[in-house]
């Protein structure tokens, strides 16, 4: 067992984790943050995709205790105070999500995309969510959700 | 940027409204309650050993060390409930002479695809359940796999099943003249004065929903509790009690958020069975969920389908005839549904053309793979896909356009209601006005000159030009006709609606959604005819203690089946509250309008009482009609009356590299005819997703094994589903031609877009290479299954012709 420290959308949590446990088990089985979902095996679908110091990465793909130290942004700790993040309300509003499994990961990868990109064109934006799998809608209006962020001015 | 206002303007209806969802807040704040997010107290996690043989005897299983194991509980193997756990269901016997040699959830003899599953071990913790299964030590005696269909079919081929005498299942047959809707295919052959014959090819496909299923099962006393990741809790519910012999009113079955079905979560599965057996075994609640590998090895696929197709025609383009043979991969065992999947497509294959002939028939082939079953479309996508490329190839002997081969022969809009040659009679539709308004959205004549321009300069990049213009049969089904058909089940749905003290209503829906925004439409339904502002309104389904009445949510049904449930048990509130409202406004209740959620009288406008009012008279019930029970509340079940037609024409472009034969979707348009649209936003989508599926199929997706039978294509890695930038954005429109079968004028939308989308792109791809002599290839159309059509043609100038990459399962995809 090895003791990490990681905060969590705001929270600092201190525990004993084994060192083969992967991020993903960490946030949904000792946190409960089981927004953050688990889709594949191979680091493909990207539903389980977080923020790391503020970059987008597969949770699955990273041990508990690489976050040691670190700050994680799960989609839990995107609403503040009520207020849906941009991100949320673009994928409301453009009906980004039928089953809402991708949904999670699929939201933190837009929201890491326009940080690095602020205004992308279509394909940028379809070549940037190339990690995240969606299968109930056919990717369309989640372009337009990411369109309509990046329209904000906020991401 | 575009701003959506979601909110009708005043006065106007929600009907027809792209409202924003209902349920989308819980899911993009990351609190979905999809199963395997649930935990409860003493809950034991288990993991399956899965067969890594295609076909073998099992000799011997030794779990004891497994049970040393830190944290298990429990290591079981089919022995351990070989006398409980009975045989999964299968509800469609399609003939009467029908083989169906058992279906264990785990294998007690013996393996009969690699991923049977074979022992499950329960412990404290996922990870130790799974550590634990690598001490399990199982022997086996190897069978030769059976894959190849043709071959199992074969005097002599090894038995996938030792309790049967063939590796056949059944044979299925339609022929019009028998069943007197149309004439002769053998009169139609002999006066043929075109034949064109193909051989198809369905590959098999992963369904791939998002969320791996997953079951937790709470014993309570003899009842138990089982939340699953399906589409259908009802059918589970009795199912789960027929299987192991638990009283039904001791199950309660509950779907919460479910991620994606596809029709891949419409099935009693063995985890399910396993996961209640061994709850009930430790007296603990269990919870398995599978890993993505498993979802590939071990969860139904669909299609595996050999079509041979033959058309006959007079030289002028007149269709005489249809000739149909199928030979049905099922896999290993029968599942739910497995039978009937292709006999979906069955009554499909004329599509919507006045075919004088058909004859269809169909064998179902056992072999060592994963069991089919339904996969969005189900036996429709097949139909489609075989008549709409087989019209293409027709067009091409008799050098016609297609479109002008099909406006030939195709319903007239003015011959509806139309009988067909498969004996459907369907509805309404306007095939014409699709198309004309499809040509207009993708500009198909300019398209047309870009291909000739190409053509002419011998662009290395060819464009070719798809075209599908298709119906379904979908709003699944009339009871009498599924009885017609020995299925297990009838075809209604139920609903009930209850009107609470202050005027909120609660809408109980026996259909079962997993992401397609019923709670949403079914609000707008609820909302414009009981005039109930649409935010109070609740619709409730998914839980059998709850909505005990139900069929659930598969062959786009929910909307024109379950939507018109509502529709009736809306309308026995408000004649219940009519009476109420003649009462206390003391006028006859023939004298009484209903608008706007009010009843006033005619020609006294002063004078009306709403339907809120009216719910709290009837609560309080003190001053009611002498004799009425103090209830507004109703129920309806709701039998539909014919099966839903929605149709359309999806045209698109296709750039075909002829020199790597990467294939690249540039347009894409379609025109649908989903009857009266409640939502043309939640339409969008269904239409946006089912499109995505369907290219797949024609560009992507293929479940393959090697010649032991094992699966290939076992994860995401393999098996390749498009991202987002594998396709373009679509462009969608609508005719709308309201349905004369049910009240609100709707059809079925949710499968419309895959039954459509894949003969389209396989035209298309066709299409820009028929100049070198390409008549058909292969799906999934991969660079190298095209760069090697283009060899192997006439055009050819660097080898013989390869024959396998034409219409054959593929000798080279092993080599992958």
């Amino acid at each position: 067992m090895t003791r990490i420290s990681v905060q969590v959308d705001g929270v600092q949590y201190t525990d004993e984790v084994e060192p083969r446990t992967l991020l993903v088990h960490y946030l949904r089985e000792r946190l409960g943050k089981t927004g953050t979902m688990v889709g594949c095996d191979t680091s493909n679908c990207g539903a389980c995709t977080v923020h790391l110091d503020g970059k987008s990465v597969k949770s699955c793909n990273v041990l508990a205790v690489q976050a040691d130290g670190h700050e994680v942004t799960t989609v839990e700790g995107l609403a503040q105070d009520g207020e849906l993040h941009p991100m949320q309300q673009a994928f409301h509003d453009n009906h980004s999500l039928q089953c809402g499994y991708c949904t999670p990961g699929m939201i933190m990868a837009s929201i890491d995309l326009l940080n690095d990109n602020p205004h992308p064109s279509e394909d940028e934006i379809r070549t940037g969510l190339e990690g995240n799998l969606c299968r109930c809608t056919g990717y369309q209006n989640i372009v337009k959700a990411v369109q309509q962020a990046a329209g904000s001015g906020q991401s | 940027m575009t701003t959506i206002d979601d909110r009708p303007a005043e006065g106007t209806h929600e009907i027809g409204a792209s409202r924003t969802r209902k349920e989308d807040r819980h899911l993009i704040t990351g609190h979905g309650t999809f199963v395997d997010n649930m935990v409860l107290p003493g809950m034991v996690h288990l993991a399956i050993l899965r067969s890594p043989m295609a076909h073998a005897k099992i000799t011997s299983i030794d779990v004891d060390e497994a049970k040393t194991y830190p944290g298990v509980v429990g290591v079981f193997t089919g022995a351990d409930f070989a006398d409980t756990q009975g045989d999964l269901p299968c509800a469609w016997p399609v003939t009467p002479d029908m083989v169906n040699p058992g279906a264990p959830s785990l294998a007690v003899e013996q393996v009969n695809f690699a991923g049977d599953a074979v022992a499950v071990v329960a412990a404290r913790s996922a990870a130790e359940a799974a550590d634990a299964l690598e001490a399990i030590e199982v022997e086996y005696d190897q069978l030769p796999p059976v894959l190849d269909l043709e071959a199992a079919l074969a005097d002599g081929a090894p038995l996938v099943h030792p309790n049967t005498t063939s590796n056949k299942c059944y044979t299925w047959v339609f022929d019009s003249a028998e069943a007197g809707s149309g004439g002769s295919m053998d009169e139609a052959r002999r006066d043929a004065e075109v034949t064109v014959t193909r051989r198809f090819l369905q590959q098999r496909l992963s369904p791939s929903f998002m969320e791996p299923r997953s079951t937790l099962v709470q014993p309570v006393g003899e009842a138990v509790t089982i939340w699953s990741a399906t589409q259908i809790p009802h059918i589970l519910r009795t199912m789960l009690a027929l299987t192991l012999g638990i009283p039904e009113h001791k199950v309660r079955a509950v779907a919460p958020d479910v991620g994606g079905g596809f029709g891949g979560k419409i099935t009693i599965t063995p985890e399910e069975v396993i996961t209640t057996l061994v709850a009930r075994r430790l007296g603990k609640p269990a919870k398995y969920t599978e890993t993505r590998s498993e979802t590939m090895e071990a969860a139904h696929h669909g299609r595996g389908q050999i079509q041979d197709i033959t058309i006959t025609a007079k030289r002028d383009g007149t269709i005489t005839g249809l000739d149909v043979h199928l030979t049905a991969d099922l896999g290993a065992y029968l599942r739910l549904i497995t039978p009937g999947i292709p006999l979906l497509g069955a009554f499909m294959y004329p599509g919507i053309y006045k075919f004088p002939a058909y004859h269809m028939s169909c064998d179902g082939v056992f072999t060592t793979k994963v069991p089919t079953d339904a996969y969005r479309g189900a036996g429709r996508p097949e139909a489609t896909f075989a008549v709409e490329r087989i019209m293409d190839e027709l067009a091409a002997e008799l050098d016609m356009d297609p479109l002008e081969l099909r406006r030939k022969n195709w319903i007239g809009h003015e011959e509806f209601p139309f009988t067909t040659v498969a004996g459907l009679t369907y509805d309404t539709g306007n095939y014409e006005a699709a198309t004309d308004k499809a040509v207009e959205l993708v500009g198909w004549d300019e398209l047309r000159q870009e291909q000739a321009r190409r053509r002419e300069s011998k662009d290395p990049v060819q464009l070719g030009l798809g075209v599908s213009t298709f119906t379904e049969m979908c709003g699944i089904a009339p009871s009498r006709v599924l009885g017609s058909l020995s299925f297990g089940s009838g075809g209604w749905e139920n609903a009930s609606v209850r009107m609470l003290p202050t005027g909120k209503v609660e809408v109980v829906t026996g259909i079962s959604p997993h992401g397609q925004g019923h709670e949403t439409g079914f609000s707008q339904i609820v909302a414009d005819r009981l005039g109930i502002p649409f935010d109070d309104i609740e619709i409730i389904h998914g839980d059998t203690q709850v909505s005990p009445k139900g069929l659930d949510t598969y062959g786009s049904r929910s909307l024109s089946v379950g939507g018109i449930a509502v529709v009736k048990a809306v309308d026995k509130v408000i004649a219940k509250a009519r009476r109420v409202a003649a009462h206390l406004l003391e006028a006859n209740e023939d004298d009484l309008e209903f608008e706007g959620g009010s009843f006033s009288v005619k020609g006294a406008p002063g004078s009306s009482v709403s339907m809120p009012e009216i719910a709290f008279a009837v609560f309080v019930a003190h001053n009611l009609p002498d004799g009425m029970e103090p209830s507004l509340d109703s129920e309806a079940a709701y039998d539909p009356v014919n099966f839903s037609f929605p149709h359309g024409t999806h045209l698109c472009a296709v750039e075909v590299d002829t020199e790597t034969g990467q294939v690249k979707l540039v347009k894409y348009g379609c025109v649908d005819d989903v009857g009266t649209p409640i939502n043309p936003m939640l339409i969008d989508g269904q239409v946006h997703g089912g499109l995505a599926q369907g290219i797949a199929q024609a560009l992507f997706e293929e479940v393959v094994y090697d010649d032991a039978g094992n699966l290939v294509t076992g994860s995401f890695v393999d098996y390749t589903l498009p991202t987002a930038a594998d396709l373009p954005s679509f462009l969608t429109d609508r005719t709308v031609t309201p349905s004369t079968d049910n009240p609100l004028g709707v059809k079925g939308v949710g499968e419309a877009g895959t039954i459509a989308s894949t003969p389209a792109i396989v035209n298309a791809v066709v299409d820009a290479l028929r100049p070198f002599g390409v008549q058909d290839i292969a799906m999934p159309c991969t660079p190298e299954r095209v760069w090697r059509a283009i060899q192997s043609s006439g055009e050819n100038t660097q080898g013989a012709a390869d024959e396998s990459t034409q219409a054959h399962f593929d000798t080279t995809e092993g080599d992958a």
